[in-house]
């Protein structure tokens, strides 16, 4: 017996996400065109409304919130610990690099991010690479889609497959995982998962060169992507767009060597910024050069962890990866900004804390998604609107953490 | 640089008996300041080109709740070239939050303060295009306000659930 719970009416839409724009203030030649919410090519439910003259647009303004499911409102209701399945779903193409940002916010209030095993950082830093591959291949194999090639998607999500299968192997979940806990781990690795991943390491650096022969310098793509959707980087830092998006801009600005966290000292890795190879620096073939380039160097990341997780830090019998886990979580009453750098730029957490209370007192999520989407008018005038989906698209947007 | 030079630093430009104040936290110092203050400061930190702060990451809002009266909004901005980074507070009072927009200054801060009004009704003034950014456009009340209660009904769909 299901009851009707809701009638339509035409007037109830127009009551809840009103047109910016006046109908009257257009001019003879301009129209309104909607995109969205329900559309392929924005990557979620995003919905644009667009202003042409013709095929030229002259005004994009974004609706978002379709997807709005109280994130901030539910961390104040919850224990620290109990947050982090929340923290999953906010870009649930990367969980685990959320997990990481947030449990290192946590750590560090409550004073334990030193004491932490080393074991349980090279493996937090490990996954969270094999995350960042796989959230890249996304974007990579998505965007070749928007704009009309076929076959790069299938690939990507053919490797993407392998890495899900890998993280299911050690957290028992292909997308949502809560396994990186405040303090530790939920479990070690499993047995031979360390070989596992060297051979799909090996497996993996030939279907990257692949990949780079397909997207990157294939003529079609060059010729599709080059100069269009040029983001300079003053624009950029302006409108504080973060992460491959603002390297792309030609900006060497990467959290994991400018805050240094985690194990990311030890580690040997280059920063890929966009060099305006075969157009001009921070167009859209830029931003994906980026990201295949961010690729190989997360391969060079995760060998580096396998190298040290089966040396120096191996697998002992007594190790516990909740020996750190703390009973009780309750930070000291503060307010502290957590920043980490995700597949998609700065993810940012505040917490304001009472001290008394084993709840926040105000979680904010500073969400990357939501500073990048924000800059789309700004380059998008004044383009076709052919252009505009590949813009789109290669902002790299996930709507979970835009709406959160 | 500490943050104690970058006190010293505004102070020269804004004298006054406490008109900034350093509130010295254990991981991360904020300066509270006047809420008149706001723009001629944010200026001043964006094109002093000792400080240089460029780079607004994020705004938030607080709601310290009907007891205390009291909201707050917080500005992290970082600096990208000088590597320096700042929290701002201002506090505002809960029956009228009204603060000067800074979006003119870092446009990150549009997005970031149509949320802040969305959430807990906190007015900025000038602001170019101040409308609610995750509810619908008829949502009635400010969600993250600390006594914030739904309404029953929206066009005819039971909220609660």
């Amino acid at each position: 017996m299901s009851k009707i719970q809701y009638q339509y009416d035409p007037t109830h839409f127009e009551a809840s996400e009103p047109l910016v724009t006046k109908k009257e203030n257009l001019r003879v030649e301009e129209m309104i065109l909607n995109i969205g919410p329900q559309h392929p090519s924005t990557h979620g439910v995003l919905r644009l409304e667009v202003v042409t003259d013709g095929e030229i647009i002259t005004d994009v303004i974004p609706h978002i919130g379709y997807l709005h499911r109280c994130f901030e409102k539910h961390a104040e209701k919850l224990p620290y610990n109990q947050i982090i399945p929340y923290v999953d779903r906010l870009d649930y193409v990367a969980a685990m690099n959320n997990e990481h940002a947030y449990v290192m916010g946590v750590e560090k209030m409550l004073g334990i991010d030193k004491d932490i095993p080393k074991r349980v950082e090279y493996i937090r830093v490990l996954v969270a690479e094999l995350n960042r591959i796989s959230s890249h291949f996304v974007a990579i194999g998505t965007y070749g889609l928007d704009i009309g090639s076929f076959t790069p998607f299938l690939w990507v999500m053919r490797d993407r497959e392998h890495i899900n299968r890998l993280l299911e192997w050690v957290t028992g979940a292909r997308m949502l995982y809560n396994y990186i806990w405040v303090g530790g781990l939920y479990y070690d690795l499993p047995l031979g998962f360390e070989e596992r991943c060297k051979d799909f390491i090996t497996y993996l650096k030939p279907k990257l060169k692949e990949l780079q022969t397909i997207i990157v310098d294939n003529k079609i793509f060059v010729e599709r992507t080059a100069n269009v959707g040029v983001l300079p980087m003053d624009l950029a830092i302006n409108y504080g767009v973060s992460g491959p998006c603002l390297r792309a801009s030609g900006l060497r600005y990467d959290l994991r060597r400018v805050d240094n966290y985690s194990v990311y000292p030890e580690l040997d890795f280059d920063i890929p910024v966009g060099e305006g190879k075969v157009g001009t620096v921070g167009d859209c073939w830029d931003r994906n050069y980026v990201r295949v380039q961010e690729c190989w160097e997360s391969v060079k990341i995760i060998e580096q962890c396998l190298e040290k997780l089966t040396k120096e830090h191996k697998r002992t019998r007594d190790f516990d990866p909740q020996a750190m886990v703390p009973k009780k979580i309750r930070p000291k009453e503060m307010d502290y900004y957590a920043r980490a750098e995700n597949p998609k730029g700065e993810l940012g957490f505040f917490f304001r804390t009472t001290g008394t209370y084993d709840i926040p007192f105000r979680v904010k999520v500073r969400s990357c998604c939501f500073v990048n989407l924000s800059v789309l008018p700004a380059i998008a005038k004044g383009v076709l609107l052919s252009d505009l989906i590949a813009i789109l698209g290669s902002l790299d947007l996930v709507m979970g953490e835009i709406d959160r | 640089m500490t943050s104690e030079d970058i006190h010293r630093i505004l102070t020269e430009k804004f004298s006054g008996e406490n008109r900034i104040r350093l509130l010295k936290y254990a991981l991360q110092d904020q300066f509270l300041i006047d809420k008149n203050d706001l723009v001629e400061l944010c200026m001043e930190l964006y094109s002093n080109p000792k400080l240089y702060f460029d780079y607004l990451a994020c705004i938030t809002g607080i709601d310290n709740g009907p007891e205390k009266n009291t909201m707050e909004v917080l500005y992290h901005i970082n600096s990208l070239v000088n590597e320096l980074r700042i929290v701002l507070k201002v506090v505002l009072p809960r029956e009228r939050p009204e603060v000067h927009t800074v979006s003119h200054i870092w446009r990150t801060a549009n997005w970031h303060e149509r949320e802040a009004y969305d959430m807990f009704g906190i007015l900025f003034t000038n602001h170019p295009d101040l409308r609610r950014i995750l509810m619908p456009a008829d949502w009635q009340g400010f969600p993250l306000r600390k006594d914030y209660s739904e309404q029953y009904t929206y066009h005819g769909i039971k909220v609660k659930y």
